[in-house]
């Protein structure tokens, strides 16, 4: 049943990923001199286009190796040491993950800005006239904001294969004679370094497909080929160029995927893992307490950009204020295109819901399908389900436009292609939370409860439902977050009455003066709010929906 | 009287036959031992009998009805998972009252139900814990109840105590067969443990790639192996290839021991020449302090412990003689000294303690 159940996701991604996709290929393929690969010729003669692939590169390997410098000992905190408050730490850090990218952006420019958080105080205590740390429009801002966004990735990845590591293999190493240094770099990084690689390359994606952090951080000489498919599709209008782009893109990240997928399955499979209690161990001394506390404050001082920008939408005129949320509400100018707050967050709340419920369905057939699959090569078509994950949402919007804008599938200016466009992104994340619970399921379960008299209907909600019922709402949580965060199909997609809480900031951004700078750091602060508030809403239900084992 | 007969059930995955034309039967209450080294075949047999799996060809049938085709639950069986396949996010109680509730049991009745079954188990009091809270030999338990509580018409289990330690588990086979047997249901026991069959089983079926070897009681089972795996399986260590070189009323046979003399229970119908496999009992063999020459029994060999373990009761030697080696269990009240590694010894084999594998000689 299962194995015709597979059709649905399939038909789903055949018509609203490959179908556009192809779209863009052909376009791209088209030129403007008849059918050959002219835009391709034309992209590797221009040196712009070969610079910006190698800007992407580089820019997102960086921005790896920065977050694996405060991913790793963050990992290794969590994993190793037991302290007060751990849980909730654990959970505050995961917040910037789920944090919209523009979210990110404007919390980096209300902290780091010309007119930001540090620049003032340090302005007001040395009586500077000029704000001292310029790196607004620059690399270095790019590269920290990456870092911010996915270090929980690598905390997250690393730690729970750390944590759970049997102690006695280090042990062992120890009383063959290893010293420390040799025992981590002999035994313990080896067996760690599947998950460290596999959780490197989710971040290196998520940096080079990288799209509302540079276009609103970068300025236009940081340009990614994200950023640089974007401005040729809705600003340059040449579109058999940007299908070019992102077809190279898409050839970079399925690649990346693919190489995820294969190292995730090791790192499943060959470490004997031990539960939680065995492993717990190490007491604290005097050094272990100090770099404990040092990592908590740099955990936290990592939240600085968002908390910048809730004093940033708070202050107003040297004072804190609530004038600038204020102003959201009132529409002075009478503008024609104005609309209440209160209708584009409803917009993106009801089109994150319709996400979430898709992705789950989608995501839950798709786990299944693959859990279910033989262990050899079954990174390939783990990888082709997730790629959406990797494809650039850009590419995905324009791939739209050319494809569902016309018949036979007229969806433009419905809502509907929002919510497939974020449904198709979100999905890969109930994917990635429920194969290892699918996978780690002992098949006996079920046949156990078949041999009781339980209908395959009722194996599936008495069973299944329940033990995957966690997992299930990490992968919400995340789809949530990501439709409530989507931005650049949004972008491209997105008709005025449907305007999203991320669009509307950038159309604040776009026009000039403070008051609209004021805006989009109040909306910004709404949408951080929205947002840690799903996160939260879900993590206290599932502690009290289910827990134990 | 025979309520569940299996006739020539077959099945393959892809090239591999799990299940190779099996049949055999099991009477009402009777405790059926189904013993086999694992990868033999025993799971899938199981699977297919509960309706988990589809057979490639032959036939099921209980108290008289076939059940070609049945789902699981229109079965009635009972099934016990190795791993026990207890669910994790269930208490005690939503374990035992599992497939109660699947029967559309009225609510009173499963509580009824379960409280007797958990004192059954002598598990009273434990309908609030939590599975992970529980012990190996509580989980065995509380999973032997839940198999219990629809009950079934078959009991089948699938080496439910092999990840438990020795002490353990032979604690819970009396208490699992004494449970059974007050409950009268009839019951199949997957294991590979010959002592656990031993303890368990009624009658026992030993299976081997796929295919029945030998069904019989235990007893029948270890005075007459029906081949070298059944008596490997059953503990026997000492099997050699001879050919019979003299036959009267007693048959000596040139092994690589050396020539060996055994007794005859009943007809041997081997004329001179035959090749023949036979076991020598290590209890039928005897260390002999005294020098050689001054025993005047027949099938006395010289040999040299190869490997020896003390075991407090007896010792556990392996001797090598001729080109053979012996494994034997010696009390030490029969030997003056110690015995070690490396030493020589001398030994007789007693003539009744040889046995014929294949059928040949046993007395009819």
């Amino acid at each position: 049943m299962t194995s015709l159940l597979i059709l649905a996701p399939l038909a789903y991604l055949g018509v609203f990923f490959v179908y556009p996709l192809g779209s863009i290929l052909v376009r791209s393929l088209g030129g403007e001199a008849g059918f050959g690969l002219e835009p391709f010729t034309t992209l590797l003669g221009d040196t712009y286009y070969l610079r910006r692939i190698w800007f992407t590169t580089w820019q997102a390997l960086v921005s790896t190796l920065l977050t694996l410098a405060i991913g790793l000992p963050a990992a290794y905190v969590f994993a190793v040491y037991e302290f007060p408050g751990k849980t909730l730490l654990k959970a505050v850090t995961t917040l910037p993950f789920v944090m919209p990218t523009i979210v990110v952006a404007m919390g980096f420019t209300a902290l780091l800005g010309s007119q930001g958080v540090v620049n003032s105080a340090l302005m007001d205590i040395f009586g500077l006239d000029d704000p001292p740390i310029r790196i607004a429009n620059s690399l270095t801002i790019i590269i920290l904001a990456h870092a911010f966004y996915n270090y929980a990735v690598i905390v997250r990845i690393v730690s729970a294969l750390w944590g759970n590591l049997d102690p006695y293999l280090e042990e062992s190493a120890k009383v063959l004679g290893a010293g420390r240094i040799h025992t981590f770099y002999h035994v313990t990084l080896p067996l760690l370094l599947p998950a460290i690689v596999s959780a490197s390359l989710l971040a290196f994606a998520f940096s080079f497909t990288s799209f509302g952090v540079v276009l609103i951080l970068g300025g236009p000489q940081f340009a990614t080929l994200e950023v640089a498919i974007y401005e040729l599709t809705a600003k340059l209008f040449r579109l058999p160029l940007a299908g070019a782009l992102s077809m190279v893109q898409l050839v970079f990240t399925y690649l990346f995927l693919l190489l995820y997928s294969r190292l995730q399955e090791r790192a499943t499979v060959r470490v004997d893992l031990k539960p939680r209690e065995a492993t717990a161990r190490r007491r604290m001394r005097a050094g272990d307490k100090l770099f404990v506390a040092g990592m908590v404050v740099v955990l936290l001082a990592i939240l600085s950009p968002l908390i910048a920008l809730v004093i940033r939408a708070f202050s107003f005129e040297g004072g804190y204020s609530t004038a600038q949320v204020a102003n959201l509400f009132s529409n002075e100018r009478g503008s024609y295109f104005y609309l209440s707050p209160l209708k584009i967050i409803w917009n993106s709340v009801r089109f994150a819901l319709a996400t979430v419920t898709i992705s789950l369905v989608v995501g839950t057939i798709v786990a299944y399908f693959l859990a279910a699959s033989g262990r050899r090569g079954r990174s390939v078509p783990d990888a082709l389900f997730m790629l959406p994950l990797g494809v650039s949402a850009v590419t995905l919007g324009f791939g739209y436009i050319i494809a569902l804008g016309r018949p036979p599938l007229d969806l433009r200016g419905s809502w509907v292609i929002l919510v497939v466009a974020h449904s198709l992104v979100a999905y890969p994340f109930v994917i990635r939370s429920l194969l290892p619970v699918l996978r780690g399921m002992s098949p006996d379960l079920r046949e156990a409860a078949a041999v009781l008299g339980a209908s395959p209907t009722k194996v599936f909600v008495l069973i299944d439902l329940p033990i995957i019922a966690p997992a299930l709402l990490v992968g919400a949580t995340f789809a949530f977050a990501v439709s409530m965060g989507e931005f650049g199909a949004s972008l491209l997609l997105v008709r005025q009455e449907f305007t999203t809480m991320p669009v509307a900031i950038f159309r604040f951004l776009g026009l000039p003066g403070t008051a609209n700078l004021g805006s989009a750091l109040s909306m910004s602060t709404l949408l951080m709010a929205v947002v840690a508030l799903g996160f939260v809403a879900i993590e206290r239900f599932r502690y009290k929906g289910v827990g134990g084992f | 009287m025979a309520i569940l007969e299996v006739s020539g059930l077959s099945k393959s995955f892809g090239a591999v036959r799990a299940v190779n034309q099996v049949s055999f039967f099991a009477d009402e209450g009777e405790l059926l031992g189904l013993l086999g080294p694992s990868g033999c075949g025993k799971s899938t047999l199981l699977r297919l009998l509960a309706g988990l799996e589809e057979p490639d060809t032959g036939t099921v049938t209980f108290d008289g009805h076939l059940l070609d085709g049945l789902a699981p639950k229109q079965r009635g069986f009972g099934l016990m998972f190795q791993d026990l396949a207890l669910f994790p996010h269930m208490d005690v109680f939503g374990n035992v009252s599992f497939g109660l509730r699947m029967q559309r049991m009225a609510r009173s009745e499963v509580a009824l139900r379960v409280s007797e079954l958990l004192d059954l188990v002598e598990m009273a009091g434990y309908a609030d814990r939590k599975v992970h809270e529980l012990s190996g030999g509580e989980r065995q338990r509380v999973a032997l109840a839940r198999s219990l509580a629809p009950a079934p018409r078959l009991l089948m289990f699938d080496e439910p105590l092999g990840s438990l330690d020795r002490a353990l588990r032979d604690s819970l086979q009396s208490q699992v067969r004494r449970i059974l047997k007050e409950v009268g249901v009839t019951s199949i026991y997957v294991t590979h443990d010959r002592d656990e069959a031993f303890a368990m089983a009624d009658r026992l079926v030993f299976m081997n790639r796929g295919a029945i070897i030998q069904t019989g009681t235990p007893e029948e089972a270890i005075a007459a192996p029906a081949d070298e795996f059944v008596a490997r399986s059953l503990g026997f260590k000492n099997i050699l290839q001879g050919t019979v070189v003299r036959y009267s009323d007693m048959v000596e046979i040139e092994c690589p021991l050396g020539v060996l003399v055994a007794a005859i229970p009943g007809d041997f119908g081997l004329a001179e020449g035959a090749e023949v496999t036979l076991l020598i009992d290590e209890k039928g063999i005897e260390i002999r302090d005294s020098p050689p020459g001054e025993i005047s029994d027949v099938n006395q060999f010289q040999g040299i412990v190869t490997e020896r373990a003390f075991l407090g009761a007896e010792y556990e030697l392996t001797v090598r003689a001729g080109q053979a080696s012996l494994y034997c269990r010696i009390s030490p009240a029969t030997l003056a000294g110690r015995v070690d590694s490396g030493e020589d010894v001398a030994f007789a084999v007693d003539p009744e303690a040889i046995r014929f594998l294949g059928g040949v000689g046993v007395a009819s």
